[in-house]
């Protein structure tokens, strides 16, 4: 195995298109376990961490550009306001050892259904800064998850950067594992008010081939939203609106049974969760809610 | 309610600093806290190469050829060694049974069965060698529980047995069996106004100790070996490896390399016979570490079981009966399963006066991983199915279920199923009481003024609820586990004590082959020493086979047995000390012929507190040194037909209230705290015993919600080998562990004492369970339980 350190962007950029089979590594929380257990044995391994810049993040009018190295304890302090939604996705990354280590990059470049911050992105909505030394373009997160582990990257692309639009409504995460910590997800769920718009989007993790949004599900809320008024009544919403919002959330899932639980059980907390996340945001929205985001 | 028993005195060192019943720290401490210990897996010698196991892809499957030729031709390679490969007539080892090849013969028997050894001089050339060893597998149906085990056309797991239980077991794919039979039990339902019947399963937990098995092997001139190894037992390990490797026991030399936790799974060989091997083949140093995934099949793990029971009571809340059958699946080698067998019979109706009993326990062989030792060993099982129904009956009849066991508690004088009369405290009844006592944990703790504290919640971080769905739920549990090895196995410990004069000072040397595992050993046996012989300074020598056996770190029974044997070696160096004393002064002070003297600070003194010498002066420039074996009282075997017999040497009890919050909606724990009471006879360390309480308690509550090792019933495959999917409890999931310590003396042990490290995990698990059942209503009849259960989802 070769190991190539670029010092630069650009050097980074010139190595990938010369062995696009090289494995990009940062805060090697998925590769190194690879590695490890011998899952993978890449031909080339490229350390990005002598490039200072991927690990930085800029606040923008509308968006957040979140480096791709930027560790989620980073995110975890920093970034609460603009994107709470990957803030409390962040929390549940693994141990302060590896939340100080990894970034949503490395969520982003292996792509897994488990990935925490999957839902959390598909949910704010977002779009995957990925670069190559033909250019740039923005992925948009609907399009980037495309199978079991499989990205939307070019070989010889990298991900450089992950635009978030910032919070405009509360965002919500939970997620459900056999432990209460240091877990790696049975299934996970992302909502998000977008009160400018007056939309909600989902995301959902772990229970599908792909991270994935439940469009039914937000379409049947965006309707009822509207067509009640909510939105400017901050009325509250009503139980037999949540359970069929919660319904087609489950309908949603196209989970599998595995040693982490089964898909009766994915699909039913995917349910409660959407239940539970939708009442903590619209509470909020209402600005009832004393504090529902939770406090760690 | 009166209690039997009262706390040990102490006359004999009880002025000197740092004696029994002090906190004193343990010296490995720090060490492990800041990473600098040096665990076996740190060994380094020059010039040493890294051995590497092949292991079977399947679990049961003739091996029809080996193929090492593209290993042994790769570049860094020194040796590859199959089972043709082995030096003499003894290619098989076992703790009881030698049916465990050391290379697969022919066939293997379970998923990761060692095949094939290879030596290179990088671990990485090792590894990649071992995957060219080409192994052609002709597959066999797997048997994975007992009906496939006891099927008419079952394929023998072993053929041809001839071990000491062939004779007595229904059936050769039965391990061991016994039955216990005392009064009668058709005439006690007679008299039952209840009857209740359970059905039970335990899943498979694993020791998950955080040291990987290691150790390093290097040649000796003479043509022997030295072996450094992290061991639970130093001389059963050199029992087994020296007939294979064709030397006598004085040529393989064992020092004991830094442990990484045990809890049973080290009980049995892993590495040692292979680093061994190599060793000898090569002629060079070989060190062989296992990582996370090799380790999960590198040892045994704790047996999973069936057990069906039933409870018969009468209105006023007495127990007339139990009967209960127990299937364990030991997996595709003996280990320990015959011992573990013995202990889930004779221990199978808990702490309880019950006069008619039918016991039956077993263990299978299947192609399931092998199953052996884990801290509880066969009672824990007991006690999940046992406590269980003891809620259950409690329910049916309207008592309380602290009450009920109250109502059955044994005592001092029972008579145990076996016939055995307990002849020391039995406090049941008064460490439930203490238990219910302790103050309940506040409600809604999650709740403050700056919002919503999610740690304090089922789902903690994951934020999965804000108190929606959460219900609360309490539930108490006993157990009873025996102490030290049973039915008449000569379980004895050495202990070797030196008192000499170093830079002016009297120093006590402790030398015994006790495995330091981390239970703190070292610890108690530096303040056995100060005690016994009023030094302060004590030197513990490192363990070693140079020494007698000091038996296993297992059973609880180190501080007993081996603390009784340094306990017994300084009482006789302290009598030679005294001699000498007499000899040289006795002529100058009539108290030397005439008081009782004692040995403290260093000095010679009567009972009266007058000093009569230094022990400067009495030993000069001598050595007194005793090298002594130590036996507890004898046990007997239990009677094959009927299961009498004297067969324990002493009984440890511990109580637990456990306080759940389940969020019902999602079927996720939140364990808020675990009360334990247990009778510890005389803390040594009271810190480390604490410490041991705690552990004990946790490991038991890791297999009530989360701890399993999945395995595939087709194909008998380990489904999580890693700790990503095999979880154990993080800090956040381990509850606050309030603890109250009982001392009632046992006589007939060593300062009282009782060993402690086990009962904490018997009644962990079930005290969990009953109080998820409380908040949820739901029978739950298997442990782990698991969301999907709580959800019926």
């Amino acid at each position: 195995m070769d190991f190539l350190r670029p010092a630069s962007w650009e050097e980074a950029l010139a190595a990938k298109a010369e062995h696009p089979t090289a494995v990009p590594i940062a805060g090697g929380t998925d590769v190194m376990v690879e590695i490890n257990f011998d899952h993978r044995r890449p031909e080339y391994l490229m350390d990005l961490n002598r490039i200072g810049d991927l690990s930085e993040w800029e606040v923008g009018e509308d968006s957040v550009r979140l480096g791709a190295s930027v560790p989620y304890s980073q995110i975890m302090e920093s970034l609460r306001a603009e994107l709470p939604g990957l803030a409390l996705a962040s929390h549940t990354v693994a141990s302060p050892q590896i939340r100080n280590r990894g970034g949503v990059g490395g969520n982003l470049g292996t792509a897994s259904p488990a990935g925490d911050a999957h839902p959390a992105l598909l949910a704010a909505g977002a779009e995957v800064e990925a670069e190559s030394v033909r250019g740039t373009r923005l992925i948009p997160i609907d399009e980037f998850y495309q199978g079991v582990k499989r990205n939307a990257l070019a070989p010889d692309e990298l991900i450089r950067a992950v635009h978030i639009k910032k919070a405009d409504g509360p965002q919500q995460f939970s997620k459900v594992g056999t432990r209460n910590a240091m877990v790696i997800a049975v299934c996970a769920f992302g909502l998000a008010l977008h009160p400018q718009t007056r939309t909600v989007r989902t995301g959902i993790g772990s229970a599908a081939p792909t991270p994935i949004r439940a469009r039914a599900a937000e379409e049947f809320l965006n309707a009822a939203l509207e067509e009640g008024g909510f939105w400017d009544n901050g009325k509250i919403i009503t139980p037999s609106v949540a359970r069929q919002f919660a319904d087609l959330c489950s309908a949603a899932c196209n989970p599998i049974d595995d040693v982490r639980g089964t898909a009766s059980y994915r699909r039913h907390a995917v349910g409660v969760m959407a239940r539970r996340t939708l009442t903590w945001t619209w509470e909020s929205y209402r600005g009832t809610a004393a504090r529902t985001e939770g406090v760690a | 309610m009166p209690t039997n028993g009262a706390p040990t005195k102490i006359t004999q060192g009880s002025r000197t600093k740092g004696g029994i019943g002090e906190s004193t720290l343990r010296p490995d401490g720090t060490l492990k806290v800041t990473g600098e210990f040096a665990y076996s897996s740190d060994m380094w010698h020059e010039d040493m190469l890294w051995g590497q196991i092949l292991r079977s892809t399947v679990a049961h499957a003739e091996i029809v050829s080996i193929d090492t030729s593209e290993a042994l031709a790769t570049p860094g390679v020194y040796a590859v060694m199959t089972y043709d490969d082995l030096p003499t007539e003894v290619k098989n080892y076992g703790l009881e049974i030698q049916d465990t090849p050391v290379l697969a013969h022919g066939k293997v028997r379970h998923h990761g069965e060692p095949v094939a050894i290879v030596a290179a001089d990088h671990p990485e050339t090792a590894r990649r060698a071992a995957a060219k060893i080409k192994v052609d597998y002709r597959e066999l149906p797997v048997i994975t529980d007992e009906a496939s085990a006891t099927a008419p056309d079952a394929i023998l797991v072993h053929e041809n047995r001839d071990d000491h239980h062939i004779g007595h077991v229904p059936h050769p794919n039965i391990v061991h069996r016994q039955p216990i039979v005392r009064g009668d039990v058709g005439a006690a339902r007679e008299r039952a106004d209840v009857i209740v019947e359970g059905e039970y399963t335990f899943g498979m937990q694993d020791q998950a100790f955080l040291g990987p098995e290691s150790g390093l092997a290097v040649p000796d001139e003479d043509g022997g070996v030295h072996l450094y190894i992290a061991t639970q037992w130093l001389h059963s390990d050199l029992r087994q490896i020296a007939p294979v490797l064709g030397l006598p026991e004085s040529k393989v030399r064992m020092t004991l390399a830094g442990v990484g936790g045990a809890f049973g799974g080290r009980e049995d060989l892993s590495m040692q016979i292979h680093a061994c091997l190599l060793a000898l083949r090569t002629g060079k140093p070989v060190k062989i570490v296992y990582n996370r995934f090799e380790s999960f099949f590198g040892h045994v793990h704790r047996h999973p079981a069936k057990l069906h029971y039933e409870h018969g009571a009468t209105k006023d809340g007495k127990l007339t009966h139990v009967k209960c059958r127990i299937v364990l699946d030991g997996g595709a080698y003996a280990s320990a399963s015959p011992a573990v067998v013995g202990n889930a019979a004779s221990l199978g109706i808990g702490p309880y006066v019950v006069d008619d009993v039918e016991i039956e326990a077993l263990a299978l062989y299947t192609n399931n991983p092998p199953c052996g030792a884990m801290r509880g060993f066969g009672a824990v099982q007991a006690c999940f199915a046992y406590e269980a129904q003891m809620d259950k009956v409690a329910g049916q009849l309207g008592l309380d279920p602290v009450e009920f066991r109250r109502l059955n508690a044994m005592e001092q004088g029972t008579i145990m199923p076996t016939g055995q009369p307990v002849d020391s405290p039995a406090p049941v009844a008064e460490l439930l009481r203490r238990v219910k006592a302790m103050p309940m944990p506040p409600e809604r703790e999650w709740e403050s003024s700056e919002g919503v504290d999610v740690r304090q919640l089922p789902g903690g971080l994951s934020n999965t609820t804000h108190g929606e769905g959460v219900v609360r739920g309490v539930g108490y549990a006993v157990g009873i586990k025996n102490v030290g090895f049973s039915e008449g196995f000569d379980d004895y410990s050495t202990a070797r004590v030196r008192m000499e004069v170093v830079g002016g000072e009297p120093v006590a040397t402790v030398h015994t082959a006790m495995a330091e595992v981390g239970q703190g050993g070292v610890t108690v046996h530096a303040q056995i020493a100060r005690t016994e012989l009023g030094v302060t300074q004590v030197t513990i020598h490192p363990a070693d086979t140079q020494v007698g056996s000091a038996g296993s770190t297992s059973a609880s029974r180190q501080t007993y047995v081996t603390g009784g044997a340094v306990k017994n070696a300084c009482e006789l160096v302290r009598e030679k000390v005294l001699d000498l004393g007499r000899r040289k002064f006795g002529p100058y002070h009539p108290a030397w012929a005439t008081a009782e003297l004692l040995l403290e600070g260093g000095k010679v003194v009567t009972d009266g507190g007058e000093v009569l010498a230094g022990l400067v002066d009495v030993l000069e420039d001598e050595a007194v040194e005793v090298e002594e074996e130590w036996r507890h009282r004898p046990t007997e075997a239990f009677d094959l037909r009927t299961g009498q017999g004297n067969g324990h040497v002493q009984y440890s009890f511990a109580a637990h209230r456990a306080v759940v919050e389940v969020d019902t909606e999602l079927g996720l724990v939140k364990v808020i705290e675990l009360a334990c009471a247990q009778d510890v006879g005389k803390a040594l360390n009271p810190l480390s015993v604490i410490g041991q309480i705690q552990g004990g308690t946790t490991q038991g509550l890791g297999v009530a919600v989360m701890e399993e090792i999945v395995v595939d019933p087709k194909t008998a495959k380990v489904k999580n080998p890693s700790f990503t999917d095999y979880l154990i409890p993080t800090i956040l999931d381990t509850p606050t562990i309030p603890v109250d310590v009982l001392e009632l003396a046992d006589d007939h042990a060593p300062y009282g004492l009782r060993g402690v490290g086990e009962a904490p995990t018997l009644s962990s698990t079930p005290a969990v369970l009953a109080a998820i059942r409380k908040a949820t209503g739901l029978e739950l009849n298997r442990t782990p339980v698991r969301p999907e259960h709580l959800t019926g989802t």
